[in-house]
């Protein structure tokens, strides 16, 4: 049994040989210092030393600590490939997707600071408690309710209709919860429902085979809907799939205003 | 915040924006003019037009501000909707008390 520092002594040698035979593949001129945070909502960072590679991502240095340095380190990650939304985190203190985040794109002085996303429970260091941010997109009805059967004849959606571009504008979501962890809005007002969810709710209210807008309109028009959010347009900032939550929330604002204006809500 | 509150904030905002701008011209014109206590209170003793544009005033700015006010407690304060209701409910009240008073002490006889 090794203990770390004779673990890290070892990771040293085999990351050096490796760098000795694969020059472009590997910089081994320095290390990388990196704080991970450890525990759950008590905590504290921890500090390790990386391998400074040109070329890899937040997560490959996550991936390390954990197979090289610490197995007990937890966090959470998929696809690797920015499709599936799960390895979001706090890097430098900012939220971001780390498996599409180069290091040289984040890292200060030669450091990188990676905790869980923020405004969620955290389960165990790098793993936040997703439960919150998925309920709220239940609260703003952001399932699809369909309002014909297999037996009607298929709805005709032309691409270029005004529903159909604004609800494309915002279809891309992966869920991964930087949104929800950039928005100071969900920050100080924990009933919020946050820009995922809205955003959800948009792309299904300007969807015209959906059959439940009365009651999605009620939904994100009640407290802690899209009226709290201020407009701060983190979530814009900070979306890696380039959506804009901010205007997703502007048009439900519009629409749920003229519907309570009309009487429908 | 709901859609509710989210209508009169912006309303009684969207009213305020002429009143505001004849305010601040009225300011200007009292002060540049020269014009005294007794000058003013000559002008609006009596006037239901003046009387009809600040009671305008002072209730959207009661109403404005106060919806203002419950969404800053209940983001920055322990309050929730309910406590922060009451809190700015009163505070609301209190404007349009001292509002009123103001309005009333310039326009009457």
């Amino acid at each position: 049994m090794l203990d770390s520092s004779e673990r890290w002594a070892k990771e040293t040698t085999e990351v050096t040989t490796e760098g000795a035979t694969k020059d472009s593949m590997s910089d081994t001129r320095s290390d990388l210092t990196v704080s991970l945070w450890r525990g759950a909502q008590q905590g504290r960072y921890e500090s390790y030393k990386v391998p400074w590679r040109e070329n890899q991502t937040v997560l490959d240095v996550v991936t390390f600590v954990q197979r090289h340095l610490d197995p007990t380190l937890s966090y959470r990650f998929a696809c690797r490939v920015g499709m599936c939304g799960s390895c979001a985190m706090t890097v430098n203190g900012r939220p971001r997707w780390t498996c599409r985040t180069h290091v040289s794109s984040v890292v200060k002085d030669g450091r990188l600071e990676i905790g869980p996303l923020e405004n969620l429970p955290i389960i165990k260091d790098l793993a936040a408690d997703m439960r919150p941010f998925f309920e709220k997109w239940q609260r703003a009805k952001g399932a699809f309710v369909p309002a014909r059967t297999r037996n009607h004849e298929i709805e005709r959606i032309r691409p270029d209709s005004t529903a159909r571009i604004a609800a494309d504008a915002a279809i891309e979501c992966i869920n991964c919860g930087i949104c929800y962890a950039a928005c100071d809005t969900v920050r100080w007002n924990s009933d919020y429902l946050g820009p995922a969810a809205l955003n959800r709710a948009w792309t299904l209210v300007n969807d015209v085979r959906d059959g439940a807008n009365a009651e999605r309109l009620q939904a994100v028009a009640a407290s802690g809907g899209c009226h709290a959010c201020h407009s701060h347009q983190s979530c814009q900032e900070l979306c890696p799939q380039r959506l804009n939550p901010t205007a997703s929330i502007a048009g439900l604002k519009r629409r749920t205003m003229w519907a309570y204006l009309k009487g429908e809500i | 915040m709901n859609v509710h509150l989210y209508v009169w904030q912006r309303l009684t905002a969207a009213l305020m924006v002429p009143l505001v701008l004849v305010h601040v011209a009225v300011i200007f014109y009292a002060t540049r003019k020269g014009m005294t206590a007794a000058d003013i209170l000559a002008r609006t003793r009596g006037s239901i037009a003046w009387a009809s544009f600040y009671g305008t005033f002072v209730v959207a700015v009661a109403i404005h501000a106060a919806i203002g006010v419950r969404n800053v407690l209940t983001e920055w304060s322990p309050l929730k909707d309910r406590g922060a209701g009451i809190f700015a409910s009163a505070f609301g009240a209190l404007l349009l008390l001292l509002g009123a008073r103001a309005v009333v002490a310039v326009v009457l006889p």
